[in-house]
């Protein structure tokens, strides 16, 4: 369970408060979906809880299964169970994605006090991965991300989302970039990966996304604070209606 | 009309004296003596580099050298020297110089492969062959450096290795060259590699100190290459005392449709100059020069590079990466000439530096000379830092801040790396540059706490 209380937030080198005493919890097995226009401190708050450091917190707490993260750097989160499905995954040329993946999943576990993984088992884990996401055997000898179209960078994301296991799981504007083909691909891995024990924070400023994956909640976030909340038909209250009344209201 | 004598440093003169003393009895027949003498008169007229001249603009070696070390007359093969070569564990042909001194007993000499010659170069000096001169004088571009005159000048020994035409060595052939580090002693050192029409070979250099004092080194190596060659040169410089100076020049002159790719690293290797003076003396010929300078400490390596393009079709790819710590200095000046005749060179130059800390210095200063108007010429010189979102990246997968940044260090090192044809070779160097990275690693997580 994701709990976020008062959460004041600024950019570490400027004055510019971005989130403003932001509530909001994501209980285990739940799909809750923030929406709301750009600038509203979205991806902030996706940053915020995986850990970046140009941020600097200065009230509130973020509790991942009641304990307090704020104080863990990212590779600490990642290892309890954060995970964030970046909106532009980042280019690592000159490691390669098998390489990396490995380092990852056996980073968690030693940090989990976990035994290393055998290379069959590892192997095996991706592959099966991999295929259920489309992704070509080709790719994971490439470079990490470099020179993967958007479709092939998000479907990435998603692949390590799966092999990781996360506890709590932010997908940051996961459908930017995707055409209709691609986000079925993205959407499908995800719901797979739905399960009583995991949450999910799915930010997005569209409802296109929230057809392929069905929130169980929605929150509106304006001015960096969370300013609605509602079910499902929430979404599809703002795709008819705009943001115009809630940034008002915030 | 008046002659101005310029003020001579310390050093300066106690080179003059030393020069004086040794000439007798450093090896050579007349013709060498004379080349001696010529490149002394030469040096004495320029005196050491210093950081008025272009060349030597950041490595300002009459203000690095106070005192002139006395020359190291011999092997000084100590407990640290032997241990050191036990430990190496090289395939192929092993020549050791120790001081700047062959030393034949702990060489391989027997048994070696067809086609393969060597001698000392004590002994090619004196041998009287007549191309000597030529070969030791190298590609033109690098009769003005007064390195290079003190090394001519002052050269005691080395190796002197013939490949025959169309011979292919199975194995490299390394060229071990230890300062034993029992006293402060100044080391001039030339080798010389020439490889046949339709060679191929890989040569290994190895410069590293096996004791605590530190020592002045002035290296040369001579690659003179025929058509249709492939040589492959890794230098590894590892493992010197930081007060270590020294001056590694390459001089390579490479035939027709011929391949030849060098790669240096540098590492834990005090103030170290490599120059290297490369040209094409035929056409369709590839050159490669990489390397990856690892600084820490107050370390400074400086590359410079000079690429005469003199015949048509040449293609030149030259890559550079460094990763700079502590107070460390880099230096990369990479020179291409394309003459007029030159037409259809394609070269292709990169330094790319990652600062680490604040007090890290790197200075890139890539320059093209194009004569010939029908050429593709490029370069690109980088300096940053490790991208703070490439590690936020990797943090968030649950890898640790000092696995995360090796991580992107090592990639960034690898991207040069990879050009090291030989795979057992390049795993050596990789290996290197792993347990230089893991040494790092251990210290960022000491000051993290």
């Amino acid at each position: 369970m994701l709990e976020i209380r008062n959460l004041v937030v600024k950019i570490a080198d400027e004055d510019k408060q971005i989130l403003n005493g932001l509530n909001l919890t994501v209980n285990d097995g739940e799909v809750a979906a923030i929406m709301g226009p750009n600038g509203s401190g979205k991806s902030t708050l996706s940053y915020v809880i995986a850990g970046k450091e140009d941020y600097e917190v200065l009230d509130g707490e973020i509790l991942l299964n009641g304990e307090n993260v704020l104080e863990m750097e990212a590779d600490a989160r990642a290892a309890a169970g954060i995970f964030l499905a970046f909106q532009y995954p980042l280019e690592i040329p000159g490691v390669a994605t098998m390489t990396f993946l490995k380092a990852a999943m056996n980073a968690q576990r030693r940090a989990r006090g976990e035994a290393e993984l055998l290379t069959p088992d590892f192997i095996k884990a991706v592959n099966g991965a991999a295929d259920k996401l489309g992704i070509a055997k080709d790719m994971l000898r490439r470079p990490l991300n470099v020179g993967f179209s958007g479709g092939e960078k998000k479907r990435m994301e998603i692949l390590q989302m799966a092999l990781l296991a996360p506890s709590m799981c932010i997908l940051d504007e996961t459908d930017s970039g995707l055409d209709i083909d691609a986000l079925r691909i993205v959407a499908d891995g995800v719901n797979a990966l739905r399960d009583k024990s995991r949450g999910f924070l799915v930010i997005t400023h569209y409802q296109r996304l929230l057809d392929h994956i069905i929130p169980d909640t929605v929150h509106v976030m304006s001015k960096g604070r969370i300013v609605k909340t509602g079910g499902k038909e929430l979404a599809l209250e703002l795709e008819k209606s705009g943001y115009a009344a809630y940034v008002e209201a915030a | 009309m008046s002659v101005v004598t310029p003020l001579k440093t310390a050093a300066e003169q106690a080179l003059s004296a030393q020069f004086a003393a040794a000439k007798a009895e450093l090896p050579g027949a007349l013709p060498v003596r004379k080349l001696r003498e010529d490149a002394f008169a030469g040096f004495e007229v320029r005196g050491l580099p210093h950081r008025r001249l272009e060349t030597w603009r950041y490595t300002d070696l009459r203000g690095l050298l106070r005192e002139a070390r006395p020359l190291a007359e011999s092997a000084v093969v100590s407990d640290g020297v032997r241990a050191r070569l036990a430990e190496l564990a090289l395939d192929g042909v092993r020549l050791v110089l120790v001081d700047g001194v062959f030393v034949p007993e702990m060489s391989t000499l027997e048994g070696l492969p067809e086609g393969l010659i060597v001698h000392s170069l004590a002994d090619a000096l004196v041998s009287g062959r007549d191309d000597l001169a030529r070969i030791l004088t190298g590609p033109g571009v690098a009769t003005t450096d007064a390195g290079l005159m003190l090394n001519t000048a002052l050269m005691r020994d080395g190796v002197f290795i013939e490949i025959a035409a169309g011979t292919e060595l199975a194995q490299p052939v390394a060229i071990v060259s230890l300062a034993s580090g029992e006293a402060e002693r100044a080391l001039f050192h030339r080798s010389v590699v020439l490889a046949g029409a339709g060679a191929r070979a890989t040569i290994i250099e190895i410069s590293e100190s096996a004791g605590p004092a530190a020592s002045q080194i002035n290296g040369a190596i001579v690659f003179e290459t025929g058509d249709e060659s492939d040589v492959q040169h890794l230098r590894m410089v590892t493992r010197h005392v930081p007060e270590t100076v020294q001056v590694l020049s390459l001089l390579a002159t490479v035939g027709a449709q011929a391949k030849f790719e060098s790669f240096a690293l540098v590492c834990n290797a005090g103030t170290l100059r490599q120059q290297h003076f490369v040209r094409y003396a035929g056409e369709h010929t590839q050159i490669g020069l990489r390397g990856v300078n690892l600084l820490g400490g107050t370390e400074h390596s400086d590359v410079t590079l000079v690429m005469d393009h003199e015949v048509p079709h040449g293609t030149s790819r030259e890559m550079f990466k460094s990763i700079i710590g502590g107070e460390g200095t880099g230096v990369f000046q990479g020179k291409v000439i394309v003459r007029q005749h030159a037409q259809k060179t394609d070269g292709n130059m990169k330094s790319n530096a990652l600062l680490l800390n604040d007090g890290a210095t790197m200075f890139n200063k890539p320059e093209l000379e194009i004569f010939a108007d029908d050429v593709v010429c490029g370069h690109g010189a980088t300096v940053a830092q490790i991208d703070g979102e490439q590690l936020f990246y990797l943090m968030a997968r649950g890898l640790p801040r000092p696995e995360a940044e090796a991580l992107v260090l090592q990639a960034f090192a690898g991207e040069a790396v990879e050009f090291v044809q030989d795979e057992t070779l390049r795993g050596l160097v990789m290996a290197e540059i792993e347990t230089w990275l893991g040494k790092r690693e251990a210290s960022s997580v000491v000051s993290a706490i």
